[in-house]
């Protein structure tokens, strides 16, 4: 009995996908449509993936600039280096002179015709500090920049994670933006696969009142066009995956460049499974729901006569 | 078979096609269902298929209260019940051999119980070579034909034909009627509403005849 019912199901889930491919044009600009407005909430979760994947490596990267007060000598300072160097809780230390500091400035800043109007360097010395990444909590930080305000060659400590917190707040607005775009988005994906479905009602009216006439049940029906609808939707997602990894691909090229600029080895990777598998499911589900919908609707008003 | 019991239908805007209809059709009766133009006859054709619902009175088939039977439960009526039209209602895009399985399909039979049903209907009306043909290809009383293999395919238990040989010459309509008589040999109740009365009164069957929508006459000789 199970067996005949799950044969049947495949029967009308086949029959409909014939369907689909006999009329292969007007089936892939339907796709193509839900395809387009599923991948850019898709591409949009993909790119903040990516995002927090940087931004992820930031969070480690917190660092302290410890600067020198300004009669520090460069002696004393390389001691200091080497002292704070050995401390457990410290992974690296780096010294930047106030001449290299100068130097950076000039090159960044573009300042360099003012800097040299000046007849003595307002730049203090700097040390780099970078907690171990066991030590890199928000407390344990807290604690270090303690400890080296503490050191009678310290001027000023700061932690330069301000920016990294900022950050991770924009993307917590922009991941809720990708959610209400996907709501909006989902909404528009239902209304398409209803319309669809609606003129394809339209177009088997005869059918359907002929089907109803010699005993057809509703749910026997209903049943071809719920799988069209389910297979609109798997396609649409199927294409919105195509098209979102065609664009990483062309993207990624010139995200490596840009990496490299910043000395990184960052580059996009195509989406995940378990990102494919939650779109294609998604879409799939819409394709279902809007068919109902408009099944619901539609079908109800042939009444044979 | 059938048992109408003051049965009154009136369409929505007050016409009124059917008047306290009273009259009682036995098993593997044959009878023709006959009266001018407009008097009811296929609105008591579509009380008994439930392609309407009475508005009064009551109306059992094969034992089923129609006036009680909710809505679900319309398509399992449906198929017990053939029904053959005057208009055929046929699926052009389909072959002769997907119409005349349609009321299997959607009774969720057997692919290969399927087969032998519908080639054993094709073969009763004689159109076994048209198999794969499509139904526009085919004359008027071929489709009348087709129609026909669909509506007895499934072995209902009782058939109602609306003007079944309305379009086709006296030769045609002898050979359906011809048809008929063999499935009312088996035990089928057929319902059989027509204009043509030479036809009818050659065949000695009892007659209802309907005037404006109530029955006028009911017996073996056809009365107008
Ligand atoms: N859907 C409808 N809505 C309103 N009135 C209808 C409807 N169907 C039929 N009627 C009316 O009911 C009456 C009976 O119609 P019916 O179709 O049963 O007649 P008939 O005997 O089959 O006629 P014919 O021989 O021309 O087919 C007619 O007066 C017709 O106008
Ligand atoms: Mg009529």
């Amino acid at each position: 009995m199970l067996k005949i019912w799950v044969l049947r199901h495949l029967q009308v889930s086949l029959a409909s996908l014939g369907r689909l491919v006999r009329l292969p044009l007007s089936t892939l600009m339907t796709s193509a449509v839900i395809g387009i407005a599923l991948s850019l909430p898709t591409g949009m979760h993909v790119a903040l993936g990516h995002l927090q994947a940087i931004s992820g490596g930031w969070d480690g990267a917190a660092t302290i600039s410890l600067f020198l007060k300004q009669d520090v000598q460069a002696k004393a300072a390389k001691q200091l280096v080497q002292k704070l160097a050995t401390k457990p809780n410290i992974a690296t230390v780096e010294f930047i002179s106030r001449e290299a500091a100068l130097e950076e400035f000039r090159q960044l800043s573009g300042f360099g015709e003012a800097l040299d109007a000046l007849n003595s360097n307002p730049l203090p010395a700097l040390l780099v500090i970078k907690p171990t990444s066991e030590q890199s909590d928000p407390i344990s930080t807290q604690q270090l920049i303690k400890e080296l305000e503490q050191l009678s060659e310290a001027d000023l400590v700061q932690l330069d994670m301000q920016w990294v917190r900022r950050f991770h707040a924009l993307t917590e607005i922009a991941q809720r933006g990708v959610f209400v775009l996907a709501s909006l988005l989902g909404l528009a994906v239902l209304l398409i696969i209803g319309n669809t479905i609606r003129l394809e009602i339209q177009n088997r009216h005869a059918e359907i009142e002929i089907s109803k006439l010699i005993g057809a049940t509703n749910a026997f029906i209903r049943r071809p066009f719920l799988y069209t609808g389910f297979w609109y939707g798997l396609f649409g997602g199927i294409i919105a995956c195509l098209m979102v990894n065609l664009s990483i691909l062309t993207l990624d090229d010139s995200v490596g460049q840009l990496a490299s600029l910043y000395h990184s080895s960052f580059s996009l990777s195509l989406i995940d499974t378990t990102t494919v598998f939650a779109l294609l499911t998604g879409s799939s589900l819409l394709g279902l729901i809007g068919s109902w919908i408009s099944v619901g609707r539609h079908l109800s008003a042939i009444e044979p006569s | 078979m059938i048992n109408f019991d003051n049965v009154s239908k009136r369409y929505p805007g007050g016409h009124d096609g059917l008047t306290n209809v009273s009259f009682r059709i036995e098993p593997a009766e044959m009878v023709f269902l006959t009266g001018h133009s407009g008097a009811g006859k296929s609105t008591l054709l579509k009380l008994i298929g439930l392609l309407e619902r009475a508005t009064r009175g009551q109306v059992v088939v094969g034992g089923r209260n129609l006036t009680q039977l909710p809505n679900r439960k319309i398509p399992y009526h449906r198929r017990e019940v053939g029904m053959i039209f005057q208009d055929y209602r046929l699926l052009h895009d389909r072959t002769v051999f997907d119409n005349i399985a349609l009321p299997l399909v959607v009774s969720g039979m057997g692919h290969k119980e399927v087969g032998r049903r519908v080639r054993a209907a094709l073969d009763k009306v004689g159109l076994l070579s048209k198999e794969k043909a499509s139904p526009i290809t085919l004359s008027g009383g071929e489709q009348q034909r087709v129609g026909i293999a669909r509506a007895v395919v499934s072995k209902p238990p009782l058939v109602l034909a609306d003007e079944p040989t309305g379009n086709l010459d006296p030769a045609l309509s002898e050979e359906i009627m011809t048809l008929f008589e063999s499935f009312n040999q088996v035990g089928v109740t057929l319902l059989i509403a027509t204009h043509d009365i030479e036809l009818i009164s050659r065949m000695n069957k009892r007659i209802l005849t309907l005037d404006q929508g109530q029955l006028s006459h009911d017996g073996l000789k056809q009365v107008w």
